[in-house]
């Protein structure tokens, strides 16, 4: 049941994230985008990480989508301009074909396995995935925590800079 | 595990099946009377000027963009928030400097003007 | 409910980090509360900054710490490194009011996140834990994303901060899957235990950790622009301010280098065959594209931007050595590295007007004779970039190419002299233009402003001083390495 719903949503994902990069329109693009990225929500609800999913759908498919759009709007493309030549295609789809030969080969002749951590399902399910987020974040990882409210001002900084109207 | 995830699955199915539905049916039992006033956008009662897709003022942009920096800040919250108790005042003091750093970038933001709508 | 336990914190460890991040802070909220004419003087409160956060680190010299459960350490080789990010970063403050007033976009911004960048390298340096360095790595990135467009009239400025953008987006994502896949194979953030965990025969024949070291460096590669990852290098460098573009020629690249050091010696000895291999052909190729290429180049600052990738390549003949001769060079040479390149960027932006850059070769036609003390500075720092004594760089290149013998990569070494060698016709050229060649020009709006002269003489003391007695930078980079 699980592989079924894991080969549907993946399978959707996939379509979507092709759609993106194959749409002649950007804003069907960023719609297929948003597609995409609930799609993954999904997928990390699946590995037990609700958190992150909803993370996904809050950030990604919510704010970090608006940006897109309306970058899409300010540059107003309508549609695509300028033509793929064969030249380019058969490239990329030989590098492509390349590389996941050499995934393949690589793959069939070693073996991936990760380490176990310690958190499993059922310690997810008894303290609860925020928790743990949170128990790590706030004490193993302190620092990178406080480093992204620095690497956040830095970024608010630039925003003003490079786009405020009258500086 | 999955199971607590089946009414979100529902309602998405719901919602896909409410809309796909009206527009089938509406397209199935609707009248098709096509002239060229109904073809029109409706613009309250007046002629339809230009198009609709104008070029955006690079002034959304910015808000937009304050908007994420700060949706971001809010997301650290929630994992707090729950460990709030347990993590007492060593906690407050960690989020402290967090936000004490981005509050320096709201006050930025704010004498700088870029709230305003130029 | 219980309550968590607090862990080691240990602030004297980010100490530096903190004070440097608190001025700029300040400076931020200073410029918003100043006038528009009031803010001459941001640039020198950002260079007390700096003074204060070097005289902070020097305290922790000598006794390593870690804190923050194993995320950051203060080691003498990341106070080395950071001392080298302190002052490249005062050194391009020096000289950037004054570029910026005559390109009319003197804003306040550009001083806090000069120190935001260099807050950024410094926990890129320090950074025991995988995370710290990413994050590090994002904060010197997206400063230098903003500082690479701060010139929103030029459009070559906008367009370097667009490629830097973008290109810099695209490898932050190599360098963030190799350590997704470390993190995968090992089941930890921190180097020391990756190290732990690597050792164990079934992890190190794991290709998930393979996959991750050559993805993190890829990454690395891209940051510090070797080649075949230096596309971008040439167009940003150019396009970019030229005092942002003398900071980040430096700054970032040694912030690369500690950050790449830091996460093979110490998380992946046990791979050392494999990634030295990998990087003498990195090396060979850095070396030879950026040296071939700056022969061609008419323009100065693509010029430095490819000479910039030759450095990198010889920094990566003493990394690909791996042993204390090659990694000490690598420190002393990084060193040098900033003074006389600062040093030569410094001239450059002299020899520029409003508007005119005047960077093509044949602009310099006669400055030597026209500004005499200018135009031996100019000679001092090409001489010490061709690696010609007694100039600091000739006894980095030593260093760095006696470490690659000593650890029996003699054609490494030999392709390494061979391509300075090479190298020093292009530094030659300017001079050829400077001295032998007409003036066209009178160069009657070179305007020597004490900050200049500050940098200036703080660039030549710094080649040649360790040029001509190395003995005690060498000592302190000797005891600096991560052995």
């Amino acid at each position: 049941m699980e592989t079924l719903f894991f080969s549907i949503v993946a399978a959707i994902a996939i379509l979507m994230s092709i759609l993106v990069i194959r749409c002649k329109n950007p804003i069907n693009s960023a719609l297929s985008l948003i597609m995409t990225f609930f799609c993954l929500a999904t997928l990390y609800v699946m590995l037990e990480a609700p958190f992150m999913a909803a993370i996904q759908v809050i950030v990604y498919a919510g704010a970090i989508m608006v940006l897109i759009v309306f970058v899409i709007m300010l540059l107003n493309i309508r549609t695509e301009s300028g033509r793929r030549t064969q030249h380019a295609l058969f490239l990329g789809a030989a590098t492509g074909l390349f590389l996941l030969f050499q995934t393949w080969y690589f793959l069939s002749r070693s073996s991936l396995t990760g380490a176990k951590g310690a958190i499993d399902s059922a310690a997810i399910a008894k303290v609860g995935h925020t928790e743990l987020i949170g128990q790590s974040l706030f004490t193993e990882f302190l620092l990178p925590f406080e480093i992204t409210s620095i690497l956040l001002l830095a970024a608010i900084v630039g925003a003003v800079v490079l786009a405020k109207k009258k500086v | 595990m999955l199971g607590a995830y089946l009414p979100i699955i529902v309602l998405l199915v719901v919602a896909a099946c409410f809309g796909l539905g009206s527009v089938v049916v509406s397209s199935l039992v609707g009248q098709k009377k096509l002239s060229p006033v109904k073809l029109q956008p409706y613009e309250c009662g007046c002629e339809p000027v230009g198009s609709a897709q104008e070029r955006f003022s690079i002034k959304f942009y910015l808000i937009a963009m304050l908007f994420i920096l700060f949706d971001i800040e809010c997301v650290f919250l929630y994992p707090w928030a729950v460990l709030f108790k347990r993590l007492g005042v060593f906690g407050l003091i960690e989020m402290g400097v967090f936000v004490v750093i981005l509050f320096v970038g709201y006050i930025y933001v704010w004498k700088k003007g870029a709230l305003e709508w130029e | 409910m219980e309550t968590i336990a607090i862990p080691a914190i240990n602030m004297s460890v980010i100490a530096p980090e903190m004070i440097l991040s608190v001025v700029a802070m300040a400076l931020l909220l200073i410029n918003v509360f100043v006038k528009n004419e009031q803010k001459g003087y941001l640039g020198y409160l950002s260079i007390a900054g700096i003074l204060v956060t070097l005289y902070s680190l020097t305290i922790g010299w000598g006794a390593p710490q870690d804190g923050f459960s194993g995320s950051v350490v203060q080691d003498n080789f990341a106070i080395f490194f950071k001392g080298i990010f302190l002052v490249s970063a005062a050194m391009s403050i020096l000289i950037t009011d004054q570029y910026l007033q005559r390109e009319g976009c003197n804003q306040g911004e550009v001083y806090p996140l000069m120190l935001f960048a260099t807050v950024g390298m410094m926990l890129m340096a320090s950074g025991t834990d995988l995370m710290t360095i990413f994050l590090g790595l994002e904060v010197l990135s997206v400063s230098l994303y903003v500082l690479a467009g701060f010139n929103r009239g030029s459009i070559r400025s906008n367009e370097a901060g667009l490629k830097y953008f973008l290109l810099g987006a695209f490898s932050t994502g190599f360098l963030l899957y190799g350590m997704a896949l470390t993190y995968g194979a090992t089941g930890t953030t921190k180097v020391v235990k990756i190290a732990a965990a690597a050792q164990s025969g079934m992890v190190s024949s794991n290709l998930m950790l393979v996959a991750g070291m050559l993805l993190m460096a890829t990454g690395f590669a891209f940051k510090v622009a070797a080649a075949p990852f230096h596309m971008w290098t040439p167009d940003v460098y150019e396009g970019a301010p030229t005092p942002i573009t003398a900071f980040m020629s430096v700054g970032p690249k040694a912030a690369g280098f500690a950050a790449f050091l830091r996460v093979l010696l110490v998380a992946l000895p046990v791979f050392k065959a494999e990634w030295s291999s990998l990087l003498w052909v990195l090396a060979v190729l850095t070396m030879t594209v950026g040296n071939i290429t700056a022969l061609y180049q008419q323009n100065i600052k693509r010029m430095l931007a490819y000479s910039s990738i030759a450095h990198a390549g010889y920094i990566l003949v003493g990394f690909t050595a791996g042993n204390a001769v090659g990694t000490s060079g690598i420190l002393f040479y990084m060193l040098s590295y900033a003074f006389m390149n600062i040093g030569a960027f410094a001239v450059i932006i002299l020899v520029g007007k409003k508007g005119e850059e005047n960077n093509n070769l044949a602009d310099y036609a006669g400055f030597g004779y026209k500004h005499p003390a200018l135009g031996v500075a100019m000679c001092v720092f090409l001489f010490s970039l061709a690696g010609i004594p007694p100039a600091a760089g000739f006894v980095g290149k030593f260093y760095l190419f006696s470490g690659a013998i000593q650890a029996g990569y003699i054609w490494l070494a030999i392709i390494g002299v061979l391509n300075s060698a090479a190298s020093v016709y292009y530094y030659l050229r300017v001079m050829i233009y400077m001295y032998f060649k007409e003036p066209t020009e009178d160069f009657n709006w070179v305007r020597l402003s004490p900050a200049f002269i500050i940098c200036l003489i703080i660039a030549i003391a710094g080649v040649m001083i360790p040029g001509v007695v190395p003995g005690t930078i060498l000592e302190l980079a000797q005891k600096a390495i991560l052995m």
